[in-house]
């Protein structure tokens, strides 16, 4: 299969969905508060932009400054976790508990003592976002290869030579693989916590265009929420993808090309 | 004779889980020789090496070596870093060593050179032959120029041509850069025609069960190989080894 048809096949097929989803919509004459045509979701986007764009931008900015947060707070742990066994024994299933809670069972909480609206939707997807980070850098860190540790050891490396030289460079392929689970689960936390903060006025995202579309019955415009919230995840999963390529192409199996 | 570099006094290694792996190992490592140690798998010839290169210390017995410690290390896989070009990969050393970059990158150039790589120090390891791996491993344990070079089985992965080709290279460079080896294998046929003495090693525990002299001229060529003296040499050897064995 090459390349083009690669890309064509997946586009052919929305399109085809689309157009029959349009098909029904006409020919059952179903009004937009049952099922609303893509035409009528399209020309919302277009009409609803002024509500929809600072809802986005909004979202956005949730999500990234979120993300930011889980590659330094868990960038940060898994170097820690990488110094010591005890360290790693003793914080990890704390770790995991944060991991495993459901968030929207602790989002009413932080919401609660957190004043500031963004610092407490960031908290939440935070919790959610950091733990893949965390635990594929600490297996990246653990996992640099044993005989070059001993070469580290012959010339007298430090602590911060073998981790800034070697530990580090070996955890890259983990931590990246990590980092793309987290794009992903940023925007679901940044989601999530705006749906339970249900918070309004100039501080709202695009979950909060949902809520309020389905109080109105507006489903076109929640439609056109909905699909930009799809866009972001989908940007944000090829961003990653393609930064994870660009930094492990020259030397990593996953990046590189079987022929060369 | 002149003193030792290293040498092994009544040396024993036990290993965390019960394994006696040398049991009154005594050795003595001479400036300037190519010392082969030769033994079936699990003799503990690698655990030899190791205790010299001060990455585990033994349970019995004293590792001293006459000065400091300086040496470099060749492992049986090519160990580079998959992430650095091949100029970065022999630059390591130096870089621990806190070199400056243009001295260091200078030295590092030259090594490369000498190993024929000098056109390979942008490549990554993984556009190189398994040869050419082997030869960047062995550019950067020459690098620091240390006294004594460890080699533990380097060529045991590669083909046949490139390794007799590596023995003639590494054979070119011990005579040129003058440091001490010390060469781990298996292979009767590969210590014979590098060394200029072997010790032939007994399996569990390991134990020095032969020292034998290989006293053929250097430089050696690829006729050594089919001259009667060698002959000689790989038949005492092999008897020596078979006899190890059955001890």
């Amino acid at each position: 299969m090459n390349r083009l048809a690669e890309w064509l096949l997946p586009v052919l097929v929305g399109v085809l969905v689309l157009g029959a989803w349009e098909a029904v919509v006409r020919h059952y004459d179903l009004p937009p508060y049952i099922l609303p045509a893509p035409s009528v979701i399209a020309g919302k986007l277009v009409s609803d932009w002024s509500i929809l764009g600072p809802s986005l931008l909004f979202t956005l900015e949730t999500t990234s400054l979120a993300l930011v947060a889980a590659v330094i707070g868990g960038g940060a742990l898994a170097i820690l976790f990488a110094q010591s066994r005890v360290i790693e024994r003793s914080l990890f299933p704390y770790a995991v508990v944060l991991q495993v809670t459901p968030i929207v069972a602790v989002a009413p909480l932080i919401i609660i003592w957190v004043d500031n609206t963004l610092v407490a939707l960031l908290i939440c997807a935070w919790i959610v976002a950091f733990f893949p980070i965390l635990s594929n850098t600490t297996l990246g860190l653990n996992s640099a290869d044993r005989n070059l540790g001993a070469l580290f050891q012959i010339y007298g490396a430090s602590r911060w030579q073998v981790l800034r030289f070697l530990r580090l460079p070996s955890a890259m392929p983990y931590f990246l693989a990590g980092l793309r689970i987290s794009g992903g689960l940023s925007l679901i936390g940044a989601v999530v916590a705006e749906f339970v903060a249900g918070a309004g006025g100039r501080e709202s995202g695009l979950a909060y265009r949902i809520l309020e579309a389905g109080y109105r019955i507006d489903l076109p415009r929640m439609f056109a929420a909905l699909f930009l919230i799809s866009l972001t995840g989908i940007a944000i999963y090829l961003l990653l993808s393609g930064l994870s390529h660009l930094v492990l192409r020259q030397w990593h199996e996953s990046a590189t090309r079987a022929e060369d | 004779m002149a003193l030792p570099i290293v040498t092994l006094d009544r040396v024993r290694k036990r290993f965390a889980n019960g394994t006696e792996a040398l049991d009154d190992v005594s050795l003595a490592i001479r400036p300037g020789e190519f010392l082969s140690l030769l033994g079936p798998s699990g003799c503990g010839k690698s655990t030899v090496l190791r205790l010299i290169a001060g990455l585990t210390p033994p349970s019995a017995g004293t590792v001293a070596w006459d000065e400091g410690r300086d040496l470099g290390f060749v492992f049986q896989e090519p160990t580079l870093m998959p992430w650095a070009r091949v100029l970065a990969n022999v630059l390591l050393p130096l870089r621990l060593a806190g070199m400056q970059r243009q001295p260091a990158e200078a030295r590092a150039r030259a090594t490369l050179a000498l190993v024929g790589l000098e056109d390979f120090d942008r490549a990554f390891p993984r556009q190189l032959s398994g040869g050419m791996k082997m030869r960047v491993s062995i550019a950067r344990a020459l690098v620091t120029e240390p006294r004594l070079l460890l080699m533990d089985e380097p060529f045991a992965a590669l083909d046949e041509i490139t390794r007799l080709k590596l023995n003639d290279d590494l054979l070119t460079l011990w005579q040129r850069q003058r440091f001490t080896a010390v060469f781990v294998t298996h292979s009767v046929f590969e210590s014979v025609y590098l060394s200029s003495r072997i010790l032939v090693m007994s399996a569990r525990p390991g134990r020095i069960a032969a020292d034998i002299a290989i006293d053929a001229p250097y430089p050696r060529h690829a006729g050594f190989r089919l001259s009667p003296d060698y002959a000689r040499h790989c038949a005492e050897v092999s008897a020596a080894l078979v006899q190890a064995m059955a001890a």
